[in-house]
């Protein structure tokens, strides 16, 4: 019984919440249209820090220590070597690479090698035999490649350590000034919704007066004006979802899917653009409902 | 039985004023009661603290066994549906019709639409305005506004009926016949507490007078008039 009582009181409320939407159309488009700026770039933000996290990811799944092992090294050395690099816990795989291999690939790159290099013999290459190693973790590349470098006959260690680092770090950086961008327009856009919605309450403050003397209960008055919200936070957010999914997959065709060089890869845009708008979707929602939900407390006694 | 026992009521608002000092009143159930005195008197405030508008600085109110200064305030909403309250000016809302304006209040319980449809038409034919039901209140003459407003505050049956200044907008026949409304829903049982400036309508009535001075109950009378000699 009394379920049925809390449905109609629903029922009745969702209708209100839809109808005040229409009524006080110029303030529902006021807060629509805020909502959709705001979503717009925060879509954008999020699509910027979720591609730079990719680019930061992609860098370090590339990251290899190259070690390159003494020329004079014996066979038996190589074996004792690998056999010392298979006892590092950190390391994924390990790739070796002759000198031999080295030079052949030299002398595809260019002609000039080619010319130089010919006329080497295996025992007069100048070049080092190498293990190309990947790492699991890459935060602790620099205590791995120490590791590495202990081992005997290594002659040296290398692992692009100057220029990836601070790629990583500005990514990192770039990536956190993002966030707080979102973090910073959701609260903006917050408090404009408290607001707008504010004055459309205070045009029906005599209704709310009205409801509480009648004595309905600060839900059911709450209500209609939290399912405003809500609309208005959906219908907000609809012009920045198709500019995501839409604007995300041209950008995606015109650049190639890369930005910059074939280093720095794009995120595909299925299904990352719909996770973007599903959140942008979320923000909406709770943004509006909050903000209502906020606007109205002030004229309730609660 | 008391149905309103007042105990020693003061009031004293946030900017330091004391509207109230020490109130001490019984009302009994059915009874028809007018809350008369000047500007400033309290009389306002007094009835504000039945409906729990204000809550008492000291003493007690209690209704129908309630202590309505200890109400908390997400649970005024249950008092006031056991009381029924009527405005000066009147509160309809502009955008309803008159069936609306009254049906509005069972809707907020959440009633059946059958239930909310025979209570309301029962209400409106009881203030004699059933032939208006779908008439919006610009439509409507001040009397017939207030009607509609005395049947949304009975549509739920209460038991209390308060009524600030329910004639101040309008003229002496048409507050005595507001008042004649009044007078058939106190026959049926219900408590009624009328605060008014309207000398001729409390001669006539007569009925309970409770007459505030400057925060304070300088007289209550049975069966009494408006003492013509009294400053107020």
């Amino acid at each position: 019984m009394i379920k049925m009582k809390n449905i109609r009181i629903l029922v009745r409320n969702i209708r209100d919440g839809f109808k005040n939407v229409f009524r006080n159309i110029s303030l529902s488009i006021a807060s629509i249209s805020c909502i959709t700026v705001t979503l717009i770039i925060v879509a954008a933000a999020i699509i910027g820090s979720w591609n730079v996290e990719n680019f930061t990811k992609l860098i370090r799944d590339d990251f290899t220590i190259v070690a390159f092992v003494k020329n004079d090294a014996t066979e038996e050395d190589k074996t004792r070597i690998k056999e010392e690099l298979d006892k590092i816990k950190n390391i994924q795989t390990i790739e070796f690479i002759s000198k031999k291999d080295i030079m052949e690939e030299m002398k595809q790159s260019s002609d000039t090698f080619n010319s130089v290099m010919s006329s080497w013999s295996d025992s007069e290459n100048p070049l080092d035999d190498t293990y190309q190693i990947r790492v699991k973790d890459d935060e602790k590349i620099s205590k791995t490649a120490e590791k590495i470098k202990s081992i005997d006959k290594i002659e040296k260690v290398s692992y692009g350590e100057g220029m990836v680092d601070s790629m990583i770090s500005i990514f990192g950086i770039v990536k956190n000034v993002l966030i707080v961008i979102v973090i910073g327009l959701v609260v903006v856009t917050a408090f404009l919704i408290v607001n707008t919605i504010k004055i459309t309450i205070f045009s029906r403050q005599e209704e709310i007066e009205i409801k509480r003397l009648v004595g309905a209960s600060n839900m059911s008055i709450k209500q209609p004006f939290v399912i405003e919200g809500l609309l208005i936070g959906i219908l907000g957010s609809i012009i920045p979802i198709i500019v995501t999914i839409y604007g995300y997959s041209y950008l995606y065709e015109k650049t190639g899917g890369q930005m910059f060089s074939q280093f720095i890869k794009l995120v595909k845009p299925l299904p990352f653009s719909l996770y973007v708008s599903l959140i942008l979707l979320a923000i909406g929602v709770i943004v509006g409902m909050f903000g209502s939900n906020k606007a109205v407390r002030k004229y309730l006694k609660i | 039985m008391e149905f309103i026992k007042i105990t020693d009521v003061e009031k004293v608002y946030k900017t330091g004023v004391t509207a109230l000092y020490g109130i001490n009143l019984n009302i009994k159930k059915g009874d028809f009661a007018f809350i008369i005195g000047a500007s400033g008197s309290g009389k306002s405030t007094l009835i504000k603290m039945l409906y729990r508008e204000e809550k008492p600085t000291q003493g007690q109110i209690i209704i129908g066994g309630v202590n309505v200064g200890k109400l908390r305030n997400r649970k005024v909403y249950k008092l006031r549906r056991k009381l029924g309250i009527v405005f000066q000016d009147f509160k309809l809302l502009p955008k309803l019709t008159a069936y609306e304006n009254v049906a509005f209040a069972l809707e907020m319980y959440g009633l059946p639409k059958e239930e909310i449809r025979s209570k309301t038409i029962k209400a409106l034919d009881l203030v004699g305005l059933k032939e208006k039901a779908k008439s919006y209140p610009h439509e409507l003459s001040g009397g017939e506004q207030q009607r509609v407003s005395i049947a949304r505050a009975i549509v739920n049956s209460p038991k209390l009926l308060i009524c600030d200044e329910p004639t101040g907008n309008l003229d002496p026949d048409t507050s005595l016949e507001i008042m004649k409304v009044l007078e058939v829903i106190n026959d049926l049982g219900t408590t009624i507490i009328v605060v008014t400036h309207d000398r001729d309508i409390v001669n006539k009535m007569k009925k309970r007078v409770i007459l505030l001075d400057k925060g304070r109950v300088k007289k209550d009378y049975e069966k009494g008039t408006y003492d013509k000699n009294e400053k107020h």
